[in-house]
């Protein structure tokens, strides 16, 4: 059975949880949780992420400058970034894509939603 | 004379030898006859009996592909039954899915709910659970007054100035809600919004411990992406409803016990330094 390490960040516990709750579903599937980009750039550098699951609002460094960092780092420049905001509105779904974001899912999020764009990203990855 | 006689005998000898051949030859050919007779009859009865088994057979055919076809359609009868429970199935399988990640939801919710004694801290996850599970915009939380009775908001997500920042029990739809106990929730499209309204809210819902009110929850507006309530949300009100209040209401009195022992505690160092 393949395994999967999924980063999670995200400022909120409550919704950290939820994603994770939501990636637990999948087999073979380990969740790590950060509460905003720069824990989520700590935890990069101690382990290996299939793929990074992120909030675009966040205290100290926000979900872009995230995405956009991991793009131009070589190390993690290959791993999928799936952008999660509360923001629906086009140009923030562009900005995020712009960045190098591979997928993006908006609040409130639909578990089966979330749980199709992930394996959608896993697949295209294998 | 006598020349004549033999003459005649011979001749007469001659005609009965001719007679005798034709009666042998008459008697052969009715014994040909009646062979041919016998033949002919038993010939008769085989292509009888013969017939009678092809239409034998013929009947057998028809039963068994009658049978046949009768298997067939129960065959495909059972198929389409199949098909059906498949379906059914399917959709099960989708609704059970439905059913657990809305639990899980919930299951969130009420676990972040309780999570903490801190009242701020409390405020903040029933602020993130309405944004974030419910998909609201615009939103505020109110708690009662009970000795001034009026409503006050504690806190807020993207409201404007103009909205009140108190409003008295049994006032307008707010102030109704709070004096009922009853859940508002305005008729119509949630989108489908001229201006936010803010004595008009399109979701109101009452925090009760038992059957007392000590808050509400009042939605003016949704997120752009979310075009309306499915029934996870309406769960999630209700669970709001009562867990939200209990957690407020705890981390509240936690908050004011911890304020006094404090108090309690300094005046009790007071005392022992005289």
């Amino acid at each position: 059975m393949p395994e999967y390490t999924f980063l999670v960040v995200e400022d909120s516990p409550t919704m950290r949880q939820l994603i994770s709750f939501a990636l637990k579903r999948i087999p073979g599937s380990t969740i790590v949780e950060a509460g905003d980009g720069i824990d989520a750039l700590k935890k990069l550098s101690n382990q290996k992420f299939d793929v990074i699951l992120t909030d675009i609002n966040m205290p100290l460094m926000d979900g872009l400058k995230l995405v956009s960092m991991v793009r131009n780092d070589p190390t993690y420049k290959d791993i999928p970034v799936i952008v999660i905001t509360t923001e629906g509105a086009d140009d923030a779904r562009e900005r995020g894509i712009s960045l190098g974001a591979n997928a993006y899912v908006s609040k409130p999020i639909q578990t089966q939603d979330l749980l199709n764009t992930v394996n959608e990203i896993i697949k295209s990855k294998a | 004379m006598a020349k004549d006689s033999d003459s005649l005998s011979k001749k007469v000898e001659n005609f009965l030898k001719v007679f005798k051949k034709g009666e042998e030859f008459t008697q052969e050919l009715l014994q040909e006859n009646e062979k041919l007779r016998y033949r002919l009859a038993q010939q008769e009865e085989v292509s009888k009996s013969s017939g009678r088994g092809e239409a034998l057979n013929e009947q057998a055919l028809e039963e068994r592909l009658k049978t046949l076809e009768d298997e067939n359609k129960s065959l495909l009868d059972r198929y389409h039954q199949v098909e059906e429970e498949n379906k059914d199935f399917a959709n099960r399988y989708i609704e059970v899915e439905t059913e657990n990640n809305n639990l899980a939801n919930l299951y969130v919710a009420s676990y972040q709910l309780h999570s903490t004694l801190d009242f701020n801290e409390s405020l903040k996850i029933v602020l993130e659970i309405v944004m974030n599970l419910i998909g609201a915009e615009e939103f505020s939380i109110m708690m009662l007054d009970e000795k001034t009775n009026e409503l006050s908001i504690v806190a807020q997500e993207g409201m404007g100035q103009d909205a009140r920042k108190s409003i008295k029990m049994g006032s307008g739809i707010i102030g109704q809600v709070a004096k009922t106990g009853d859940a508002f929730y305005r008729d119509g499209d949630p989108t489908n919004l001229k201006g936010i309204d803010y004595t008009h809210p399109l979701v109101t819902i009452p925090l009760k411990i038992k059957e007392h009110v000590i808050g509400i929850i009042v939605i003016y507006k949704l997120l752009i992406q979310k075009t309306e309530f499915s029934n996870v949300d309406y769960e999630l009100f209700s669970m709001l409803a009562g867990h939200a209040a209990t957690a407020l209401f705890s981390s509240k009195l936690y908050s004011q016990s911890e304020r006094k022992l404090t108090t309690i505690q300094s005046f009790l160092d007071l005392l022992k330094e005289k």
